[in-house]
């Protein structure tokens, strides 16, 4: 009767564990089908319109209709736009994260936890649809864009999207740090200032050097916030408030209308694989980084 | 044993769910496609459910690519489209509506004719300012279109005769998003169907003095218009074949919407 009983419960564990493992199993099946699909549809442009790779990545001309699918425009705007917002987001974030761990008091955080997880769950279409209502006009009026439109207004949108990743995670690089250090340094008679600089700050580096790398993955990958007040204009940022494109905002423009099977479609996949591959590069920096404070 | 009963007894519940289904309406119509005729076939649908309780007509938006490609790949019933489909022989046209497309400026330049050279020029940025033709001294903000975009294809097609149009204007993908940001923005130009333009305050220019009217549609003086396309796979059939035919035949509901019904044109193009 035991041994009846003791194998029984031995077959449910079994089962339990075949789910568990069916479950990873698909998780990892989902994202090589998708890296299978992305690259059988992004290298069309390739190996089907036989474009080199070279005038994709490095041309500024985007004419699908005249033979030239040059997607450089699209690679500076997601460069310009990010570097715009982690400039502005990530020492502000940071800030806030060092405010958090070391300064404010218990009360203090309480409030602003919930305010950043606030931010976090803000759909991106209304920070998008604040920065075209309000920014947008702000900056029409204020200087001498003539439509408001442009690269700073996609990137200060941006620079606030990303700052409760930076925040939450720069805040946790401090916390992870061992409490002798910052003893210590008390102990030595440093002040709290000289004990940030000199001591929080550079222990954390690598795990702020993590939050950073996030914020970049969360800014290259924003879409439609970004496409709202960026312009969707196919030219270089010649200054602050040019007006130009994304990676991002270039897909979701074109997306609608490209017919399957046309350059114009190809020549989108192709980019969707480009943000695919940047994405994988920012997180083996994030492992790398990760490897280097084990 | 209890088991396999409760599974049996749910197999025979959906199933009977599922063939119980078709009884609350006996056709469904699926229509996506061009946003230029959705306010058409969205008044022409509600109408038509109205007076046919057993038809079921769902209509979405999308561009009229995505219209094309959707009906091409027999996703949807129809495809609305605002240009014509030549790499797809195997989808039927079926011409509803014309529509008229107006060059739109910002109220505050006093522009009231522009030429097509100038229209040509002002597309190709060789001309930046407004004082080049004849406005304030204000610098020109164009607005484009998606590559892709249906009303983008007629008006290259209508006014650039293969001048390509300068990239790096601002592009907005819907035609309420272009008025609004005409409105908003000072020196700005565009261009947008005449049922999203039409007594919105805007500044509607003449092109080579023939003002963007119906009427200048229909003796062919105004140059710029299209016909709307709902695309079958095949020629249509049943309640799709009758719901075409009604929305084509709605007088009332066509000029509402500030289209123009076919039989009132006195020109025709084969192309467009």
């Amino acid at each position: 009767m035991i041994a009846l009983q003791a194998r029984r419960s031995r077959r449910a564990e079994q089962f339990a564990l075949n789910v568990l493992r069916l479950a990873a199993a698909s998780v990892i099946l989902a994202m090589a089908a998708l890296l299978g699909y992305l690259a059988f549809e992004g290298t069309k442009t390739f190996y089907v319109d036989k474009f080199p790779l070279s005038q994709f990545l490095f041309s500024p001309d985007f004419s699908v209709d005249q033979n030239h699918p040059g997607a450089a425009v699209f690679i500076i705007g997601t460069l310009a736009v990010t570097t715009f917002a982690i400039v502005i987001g990530g020492p502000f974030g940071i800030a806030v994260g060092v405010f958090l761990s070391e300064i404010a008091p218990a009360r203090m955080n309480q409030i602003l936890k919930p305010a950043i997880e606030v931010m976090v769950g803000i759909p991106s279409v209304v920070y998008g649809w604040l920065g075209l209502t309000l920014l947008v006009p702000l900056i029409r009026t204020h200087t001498s864009s003539p439509s408001g439109f442009g690269l700073a207004a996609a990137g200060i949108v941006l620079a606030i999207m990303i700052l409760p990743t930076v925040i939450t995670l720069s805040e946790d690089a401090f916390r992870s740090l061992p409490p002798a250090l910052k003893e210590g340094s008390l102990a030595l008679g440093a002040t709290r200032w000289q004990t940030i600089v000199r001591v929080l700050l550079p222990s954390a580096s690598s795990g702020l050097a993590v939050a950073l790398i996030l914020g970049i993955a969360r800014a290259v990958g924003e879409t439609l916030a970004i496409q709202m007040v960026i312009g969707n204009a196919t030219q270089f940022p010649s200054g602050l408030f040019s007006p130009t494109a994304a990676l991002t905002t270039e897909i979701v423009t074109d997306m609608p209308g490209a017919t399957e099977g046309s350059q114009l479609e190809h020549a989108l996949f192709s980019m969707a694989l480009l943000l695919l591959v940047i994405a994988m590069v920012l997180i083996v920096c994030v492992r790398f980084a990760l490897r280097k404070r084990a | 044993m209890k088991r396999n009963a409760a599974f049996a007894a749910l197999l025979l519940g959906f199933s009977v769910v599922a063939t119980s289904t078709p009884s609350f309406a006996d056709t469904n119509i699926s229509i996506a496609g061009s946003t230029a005729l959705l306010p058409l076939v969205k008044d022409a649908s509600g109408a038509y459910q109205q007076a046919h309780s057993d038809v079921k007509i769902s209509v979405s938006g999308g561009g009229s690519g995505t219209g094309i490609n959707q009906v091409a790949a027999k996703a949807i019933d129809i495809g609305d489209s605002d240009i014509t489909a030549p790499t797809h022989p195997e989808l039927h046209d079926n011409r509803v509506a014309v529509i008229g497309f107006a060059i739109i400026v910002n109220p505050s330049v006093t522009v009231k004719n522009l030429t097509k050279k100038q229209l040509q020029d002002i597309f190709s940025e060789k001309i930046t300012n407004w004082k080049e033709v004849g406005g304030p001294d204000q610098k020109i903000v164009v607005i484009n279109r998606p590559r892709s975009s249906g009303t983008r294809a007629v008006f290259t097609k209508t006014i650039m005769n293969g001048i390509p149009v300068n990239e790096s204007g601002l592009t907005e993908d819907a035609t309420g998003t272009v008025v609004s940001v005409v409105k908003q923005t000072p020196g700005a130009i565009s261009y947008a169907a005449f049922s999203g333009t039409h007594g919105q305050g805007l500044n509607e220019v003449s092109i080579d003095g023939v003002a963007p009217t119906d009427e200048n549609i229909l003796t062919g003086k105004y140059p710029v218009w299209s016909y709307e396309h709902m695309f079958t796979y095949g020629p249509p059939t049943g309640e799709v074949a009758k719901f075409i035919a009604f929305v084509a035949g709605n007088a009332e509901l066509v000029r509402k919407d500030g289209f123009i019904l076919l039989k009132d044109m006195k020109v025709t193009e084969t192309d467009r």
